[in-house]
């Protein structure tokens, strides 16, 4: 069994966010990158369904050598080779096209992606990839089973969950539940740096969209403090003057 | 270059999101100078279609056929992107729901689109071309984005428009299209829904509770809160990690996203990563007894006291007062 499992390299989740450049562009200074929270766990799953029967795990990444400290994470953690395909990640139609190619070469018999990447947002990669191969793609996803050719998934929908079955390839987009993160142990760190990391040139693809900025939440007033000794002022206030209840 | 919009079709009613959703697109339409076409998917009542002239709706395409009765992220991108086609559509607007969360990055493949999603407000359209604002970096940011493609496909984060009242009359036109078959299919085996009183991501108004709660025997006085306020109760990552509540009411970067009119956290610490769900709430009211707790900074509204004397007195106070 080969699965491939997308690794983003995001800011970690307690980064305080800035721009430069007149807020066109994330201020990187000083900041601690990491394996999506997501993609960690869609790839703790991965290692775990490998393990059960005879598989192999690559990861892949879109982007620059940067994130290869990022990408030798992953493979501490278990993955046995890693692809990363060489561009800046433009966007998800740019990177879901990149991945989408190298799959169509390789042949996987699933690849696994995180539900959303921490700091675009987009939501977007997994489906996008789906749509290039023309294979099922699954979202929101709690639970993954193999058997048999075939594969057993729970997924999240609105006001509660779903079993779905399909057929192979198909891709993943995971969510928090699908496994526990995995430490990385000595044994891991150590062969890591002698894993195949192969670096692939990136294909063409249209820009069909910038970002022209960015810019950061206003800050709320100052917040009212209501004495506990008199708790109901809280529900007046709430009820008057932001008129909420 | 029409405007269409996809408009679900939820158990039996259309819920507030889906609603939202049309009063949005209807307003694109306005600022784009055009027609604006919803699509429903299933068979749906053509009364209840008519009704959706109160949300701006005037022309509904209704599909209708084997292919339209489950969701399907592959059949309903394919029934869709055949509507584009047909109303020669340049911008499709798109809720926030998981399901046309799956669907909208199989659309934009499909169509060579550029695609927007978790977008806060209103775009600027100038010609082609869409400028819109959106969420970026787990709730601690927004991006400004423009697209530079034929269709553009916005999908809108929660709660980030509501409901402009509009009376409108319907047109409904049949609209038959079968999907071309070339993906296996995704079968559902089994569909189990929780059956909370108000649903976490619609709620106007959320009760949430965190470790400072101590254990899940305590949550009697949140529920009995919730209930008095219409609120939906939530909580924080470690509380559902330790079992006290079921994961679905998990609020924060790697939980839902809400955005209610008001936020109530009590006994929660407003860690950074739980913020990020939570931040956009229109109103935030904080219960902790650590007078320190980061929360307070991001709070409208806060009470330093211990949980267990403050929620009962505030129980008391919405039971007595009228
Ligand atoms: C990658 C990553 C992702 C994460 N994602 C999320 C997420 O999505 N959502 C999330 O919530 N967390 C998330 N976390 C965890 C987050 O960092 C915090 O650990 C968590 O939010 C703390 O939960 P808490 O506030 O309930 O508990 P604590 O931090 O333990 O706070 C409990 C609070 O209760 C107060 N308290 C105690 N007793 C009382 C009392 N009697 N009355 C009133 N107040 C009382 C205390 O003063 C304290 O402030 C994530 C962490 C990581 C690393
Ligand atoms: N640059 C990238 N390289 C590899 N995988 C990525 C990249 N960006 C996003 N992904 C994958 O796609 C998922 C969704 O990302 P996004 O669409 O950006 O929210 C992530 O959780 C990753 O699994």
């Amino acid at each position: 069994m080969k699965i491939l499992v997308c690794i983003s390299s995001v800011p970690d989740t307690t980064t305080k966010i800035t721009f430069t450049s007149n807020n066109t562009e994330f201020n990187t200074s000083g900041v601690q990158f990491i394996i999506n929270p997501y993609d960690e766990i869609a790839l703790a799953r991965a290692l775990e369904i490998a393990e059960g029967g005879d598989g192999t795990v690559t990861v892949i990444h879109v982007g620059t050598a940067e994130a290869d400290p990022v990408i030798r994470k992953a493979l501490a953690m278990g993955a046995a080779n890693a692809i990363r395909v060489d561009a800046p990640s433009r966007d998800a139609f740019f990177v879901s096209r990149q991945i989408a190619s190298v799959a169509e070469k390789e042949g996987y018999d699933f690849i696994l992606c995180g539900r959303e990447s921490i700091d675009y947002n987009g939501a977007q990669v997994g489906p996008m990839i789906s749509e290039w191969m023309k294979v099922p793609s699954v979202s929101a996803v709690k639970k993954i089973n193999i058997n048999e050719g075939k594969a057993l998934l729970e997924r999240e929908i609105e006001g509660g969950r779903e079993i779905v079955e399909t057929s192979l390839p198909f891709v993943a987009s995971c969510s928090e539940g699908v496994a526990e993160v995995r430490i990385p142990n000595m044994r891991g760190i150590m062969t890591a740096r002698t894993k195949p990391l192969q670096v692939v040139p990136a294909e063409d693809v249209p820009r069909l969209q910038e970002t022209a900025s960015f810019s950061v939440p206003s800050a709320r007033g100052e917040v009212t403090l209501i004495d506990a000794s008199e708790p109901e002022k809280l529900i007046q206030l709430l009820r008057e003057e932001a008129k909420v209840i | 270059m029409a405007v269409i919009t996809y408009i679900e079709h939820t158990g039996d009613r259309f819920k507030k999101p889906a609603l939202d959703t049309l009063s949005y697109a209807r307003e694109v339409a306005a600022l784009a100078s055009t027609t604006l076409t919803v699509v429903s998917i299933g068979n749906v009542p053509d009364a209840a279609l008519e009704e959706l002239g109160k949300y701006g709706a005037t022309r509904v395409l209704k599909a209708t056929g084997e292919k339209c009765n489950t969701y399907d992220s592959q059949a309903f991108a394919g029934i869709l992107s055949a509507a584009v086609e047909k109303e020669n559509a340049g911008i499709i607007i798109l809720s926030g729901s998981l399901s046309a969360s799956g669907l909208a990055p199989r659309l934009a493949v499909k169509l060579n689109a550029a695609l927007v999603t978790e977008v806060t407000g209103l775009p600027e359209i100038n010609g082609q071309q869409v400028t819109v604002q959106r969420n970026a970096f787990s709730g601690k940011a927004f991006a400004t984005v423009k697209t530079n493609a034929g269709v553009s496909i916005l999908t809108l984060a929660p709660n980030a428009f509501t409901t402009v009242p509009r009376e409108e009359k319907v047109e409904i036109v049949p609209f038959n299209s079968s999907p071309a078959n070339d993906i296996p299919a995704v079968i559902v085996k089994e569909t189990s829904r929780e059956t909370s009183a108000v649903s976490l991501p619609d709620a106007e108004r959320v009760i949430s509770g965190g470790r400072g709660m101590k254990g899940p025997e305590n949550w009697g006085m949140l529920e009995e809160l919730a209930t008095l306020l219409g609120a939906a109760t939530a909580c924080s990552k470690p509380v559902s990690d330790a079992g006290w509540r079921p994961h679905a009411e998990h609020v924060g970067q790697t939980g839902i996203t809400i955005a209610p009119d008001l936020y109530l956290a009590v006994g929660i610490s407003g860690a950074i990563q739980h913020l990020a769900g939570v931040s956009a709430s229109r109103v935030i009211a904080v219960i902790n007894k650590d007078p320190e707790a980061p929360f307070f900074k991001a709070a409208d509204y806060g009470i330093v006291g211990d949980a267990f004397e403050v929620v009962p007195k505030l129980i008391e106070a919405l039971k007595k007062g009228d």
